[in-house]
């Protein structure tokens, strides 16, 4: 296991490529899905930003274009519908965007991968793991199917699936649900990549397991010093995990904050409305907090602030105008409403 | 914080859905294949119906001089190898496949309707039993089944085969039918309508025909829409094995088959009743094939 | 697997006593005179009348019948045609020349349907898809009795490019026009089911995570897709069978191919009972055995069946 060897050995192959640029640089993004019912507007200008070691939440109602966003920093969307409008998505300074397909094709897996909700349907049902996790290493490597058995065999042990040389040669439906999510995992990992996607890696599974998932996933992420971006839509989910949270709505980062101060202070109503919905154990028996309304249809986004029909803050002037898509508060901390002092309380 | 309240009002629009079968009526209005199907069922119905609309001349008024004639005159497509005029026979072909087909696809409608229907809406025991029966149906090739059964329904010498032919496909045919009556029927009952109306107290007669089989229609109209294309098919296929119409029965099958020994000598009496059986086949598939298409949207 | 397989066998024997009851049913129950309905109008002699109810034991109860029928099934009997020759050996000869014609048409027709299938599948409502989708509504709506002899007209008989008839021992040249025709019974289903099942794995989510792990398209789709949507499409080849079969009779008569259709046809013609009988029933028995072996092959293609 010697990453650095790997990164070392495709770095001339990657036109443009700057060890020393910000690891991940997504800056507005916009995706839009083009169907008979419409153009649907997935993705309205996220601009996030991660750094090697570091884990971002991105965090929103389910909807709101998190897993969109994902795909199209992966380069994977559904296209057609999908199709990316505008935006650079910047690893190591390349705009990835602009690469060739053959050229993207190397950035998956080796250096971004990206795990998926439901491993379930994310896995090949007629392939075994073994097959499906030796093919990264046969296809990017050129390795041996032996040699690819071995490293396959390796990787699930790392990612603790006990007897890992018998289980090889199981099909995914023969897997419980965390262990199938660990096979993900597993397969992310396979080529040292340096950033790790999670899409809602823990909404398909029980409680207990979640939380194990979540401990294997911060542990790898340390001991690879790999950026995470963790999509999710649960607040209870990122707040031991997290470094920094992005808030996502309507296709926009609406507030990125530090874990601490987005749970001790919200600068957006959006977030504090998401707080005031987590179900507490001192408020027990009072009626919890739900925010009203319905997210926004994508093929017919709110005028001005998209948030405003749903908003307890909202004056006249969030029906009119955008407010600035990041209103420095303190040093990093931005948030995206024109009442972000009323908000803060200040 | 007044007009926050205003503004928090504001549901956003959700666009309001059209029927089903509002959905599937404006695209099927969109849809060329259904109008190109339509004109052609409508002519062949025609044509089934009031044949000397098309032709005056009579097609069983055979003269062996003019065997294999070119075309002339009112028969336009020639004569065939008994010197009947090929387009008067053609013309009055269209009959009996229409009457064979609606009439095998009415019989297998009305089998196969009662067979989905129990076995949906009852299920249980009662499903296991008729969705073993239709298993041990689909173990005979239609046309094999068809073979022996024809024959045995038409051992009297002097008949037509009409009744023979159509009784046979008809009890053949029904298992496409109930299948897919049985499947919409069980996906109607599940749907929360019919529960609530269940609940209501609404009795099993009531339920089946005021909620279930109306929207178990759509796909069991399509299915036996297309099962009438193949009824004439088939039927075309018995009276071309010598097993199907007979006598003095005119039918495009017997038609095709008599003329496969003389194709050296002349094509025509081939291919004209070959081209009207085949677009009769093909206007009833399109005419499923289009409607369908217009209630499942799902693959385009 | 082991109680997939179970219920298959199980579900196999009922059917196929199921089958052959009312194949057995059809041709024999409440007859007035099953030894007419056997020989058809021909005059017959008191003495083939007596070989006749012998034979088929008409003398005993329906049910007996039915048992001594299946008793030689079983055991490889057939029985003897009107032209005093065992079924069984006229079997024998006709098999080679079927089997060949209709193995080609399953190529033929499953080459087809897969290539275009797997084009159509991906490229939804491009021009090639479309022109797909209206070849295939006209070549199902084609009744083999029209297929048949227009094709050896048109293209054995006018344009020439080939054979217009095949004799018993014909070569796979000689076979190609028949076999293309036969192929052309199936090949529309088989080819709209490979496009809708190529369309709808290209949509499942392992399809997105085959391309977040970096392999080219044609990795994703031949081997991750392709493998999946290729299930349901093998079993159709045992319901295509049927289609088969029937389309046999009528295309070995037109290119007079003496194979097991071409029997039965003249059986047909010339009112020999014992043959249509003997025919028909080898031919349901087969057909069940073919669904069967599709039905494990299924099993054996599929492993979340298959560890069940
Ligand atoms: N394949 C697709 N085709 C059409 N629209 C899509 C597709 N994928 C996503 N969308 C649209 O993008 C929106 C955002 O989806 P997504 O990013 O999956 O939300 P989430 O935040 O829950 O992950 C959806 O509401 C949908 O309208
Ligand atoms: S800009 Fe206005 S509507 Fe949008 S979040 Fe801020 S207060 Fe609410
Ligand atoms: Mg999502």
């Amino acid at each position: 296991m010697t990453p650095v060897t790997d990164i070392k050995a495709q770095m001339d192959v990657l036109p443009g490529l700057d060890p020393r640029a910000p690891l991940l640089h997504v800056d507005d993004l916009r995706v839009e899905f083009r169907t008979r019912d419409g153009v649907a507007k997935a993705v309205n200008g996220a601009t996030f930003y991660l750094n090697a070691g570091e884990t971002l939440a991105i965090l929103g109602e389910s909807g709101c274009g998190k897993s969109v966003t994902a795909q199209a920093v992966m380069g994977i969307l559904d296209s057609p519908p999908g199709h990316v409008t505008g935006g650079r998505v910047l690893y190591r300074g390349v705009d990835l965007l602009k690469l060739g397909e053959k050229d993207r094709r190397k950035v998956r897996a080796n250096r971004i991968a990206m795990i998926f909700q439901d491993a379930l349907s994310a896995l090949n049902p007629v392939y075994t793991v073994g097959f499906q996790l030796a093919e990264l290493f046969r296809k990017h490597r050129g390795m041996s199917r032996a040699s690819s058995k071995l490293r396959s065999i390796e990787l699930l042990d790392q990612v603790r699936i006990p007897a890992a040389k018998d289980r090889i040669n199981d099909y995914p439906h023969q897997f419980s649900g965390g262990m199938r999510q660990r096979v993900m995992i597993a397969m992310a990992l396979a080529l040292d990549p340096e950033v790790l996607i999670a899409d809602e890696p823990t909404t398909a599974l029980d409680v207990t397991v979640q939380a194990q998932i979540m401990g294997l996933l911060a542990e790898l992420q340390h001991q690879r010093n790999m950026g995470l971006i963790l999509i999710t839509h649960d607040m209870g989910v990122v707040a031991d995990v997290a470094d920094r949270i992005s808030v996502m709505y309507a296709g926009k980062i609406v507030e990125e904050a530090p874990v601490y101060d987005i749970y001790a202070r919200p600068a957006h109503p959006y977030t504090k409305a998401l707080l005031e919905s987590i179900p507490r154990l001192d408020h027990k028996g009072r009626q919890l907090n739900v925010i009203r309304g319905l997210p926004p249809s994508l093929t017919d986004i709110p005028s001005g602030c998209s948030f405003h029909p749903r908003c307890g803050y909202a004056r006249e002037i969030c029906r009119g105008d955008q407010p600035p898509p990041s209103y420095q508060i303190a040093p990093h901390r931005i948030a995206s409403c024109h009442f972000i002092r009323e908000v803060l309380g200040v | 914080m007044s007009d926050t309240s205003i503004l928090a009002a504001e549901v956003p629009a959700v666009g309001r859905p059209r029927s089903l079968a509002g959905d599937a009526w404006h695209d099927l209005r969109r849809s060329k294949v259904f109008w190109v199907a339509l004109v052609l069922i409508v002519v062949i119905l025609l044509m089934a119906a009031w044949p000397s609309l098309f032709t005056s001349a009579d097609p069983r008024e055979c003269v062996l001089s003019r065997q294999h004639k070119p075309a002339g005159g009112s028969a336009i497509f020639g004569y065939d190898f008994q010197g009947c005029d090929v387009y008067a026979k053609t013309v009055y072909g269209a009959r009996y496949s229409i009457i064979v087909g609606v009439f095998a696809t009415l019989i297998a409608g009305l089998i196969g309707a009662a067979f989905g229907l129990s076995a949906g809406f009852f299920g249980g025991w009662i499903d296991a039993v008729l969705s073993r029966f239709v298993d041990v149906m689909l173990g005979i090739p239609l046309l094999l089944g068809a073979i022996v059964l024809a024959k045995r329904l038409s051992s009297d010498p002097a008949s037509n085969g009409v009744f023979a032919v159509t009784v046979t496909l008809g009890l053949l045919g029904w298992t496409t039918a109930a299948r897919v009556m049985r499947s919409s029927v069980i996906a109607a009952k599940n749907q929360d309508y019919v529960a609530a109306a269940r609940m209501l107290g609404a009795g099993n007669s009531r339920l089946l025909f005021r909620h279930i089989l109306p929207n178990s229609m759509a796909s069991f109209i399509v299915v036996l829409t297309i099962l009438l294309g193949i009824n004439i098919a088939s039927e075309a296929t018995l009276s071309f094995l010598g097993i199907g119409l007979k006598g003095d029965a005119i039918s495009w099958g017997i038609a095709i088959s008599e003329a496969t020994g003389y194709v050296r000598v002349a094509a025509g009496p081939l291919i004209w009743p070959s081209l009207f059986l085949a677009a009769t086949v093909l206007a009833f598939i399109m005419l499923g094939d289009a409607v369908r298409d217009a209630f499942d949207p799902k693959l385009r | 697997m082991f109680r997939y397989i179970v219920r298959r066998l199980l579900q196999m024997v009922l059917t196929f006593f199921g089958a052959t009851f009312i194949v057995y049913a059809l041709m024999f129950a409440v007859q007035d005179d099953p030894i007419q309905a056997l020989v058809g109008e021909r005059p017959i002699t008191e003495s083939q009348r007596a070989a006749l109810t012998e034979r088929y034991h008409l003398d005993d109860n329906f049910f007996a019948q039915y048992w001594y029928y299946m008793k030689g099934l079983l055991t490889g009997d057939f029985g003897t045609s009107m032209t005093n020759r065992k079924v069984s050996s006229m079997l024998a000869d006709a098999w080679p020349v079927t089997m060949r014609l209709a193995l080609l048409a399953i190529v033929i027709a499953a080459t087809i349907a897969i290539l275009a299938g797997v084009v159509s599948g991906i490229r939804r409502g491009s021009i090639f898809d479309n022109a797909t989708l209206v070849i295939t509504l006209i070549v199902l709506a084609m009744p083999i009795v029209v297929l048949a002899p227009l094709a050896q007209l048109v293209f054995g008989i006018k344009l020439g490019w080939f054979p217009a008839t095949a004799g018993k021992n014909a070569t796979l040249w000689q076979l190609l026009l028949p076999a293309g025709v036969l192929a052309s019974l199936v090949v529309a289903t088989e080819l709209r089911v490979t496009r809708a099942s190529v369309a709808e794995n290209l949509r499942a989510d392992y399809v997105r995570t085959a391309r977040a792990k970096g392999l080219t398209g044609a990795r994703v789709i031949g081997v991750h897709v392709l493998r999946n949507s290729l299930i349901p499409v093998i079993t159709l080849i045992g319901v295509d069978l049927g289609a088969l079969m029937s389309g046999a009779i009528v295309t070995e008569k037109v290119f007079n191919i003496p194979g097991v259709g071409f029997n039965l046809f003249r059986g047909i013609r010339t009112e020999d009972g014992p043959l249509v009988v003997g025919f028909v029933s080898v031919l349901v028995i087969v057909f069940l055995v073919v669904n069967l072996v599709v039905d494990l092959l299924y099993a054996a293609l599929d492993p979340r069946i298959r560890y069940e």
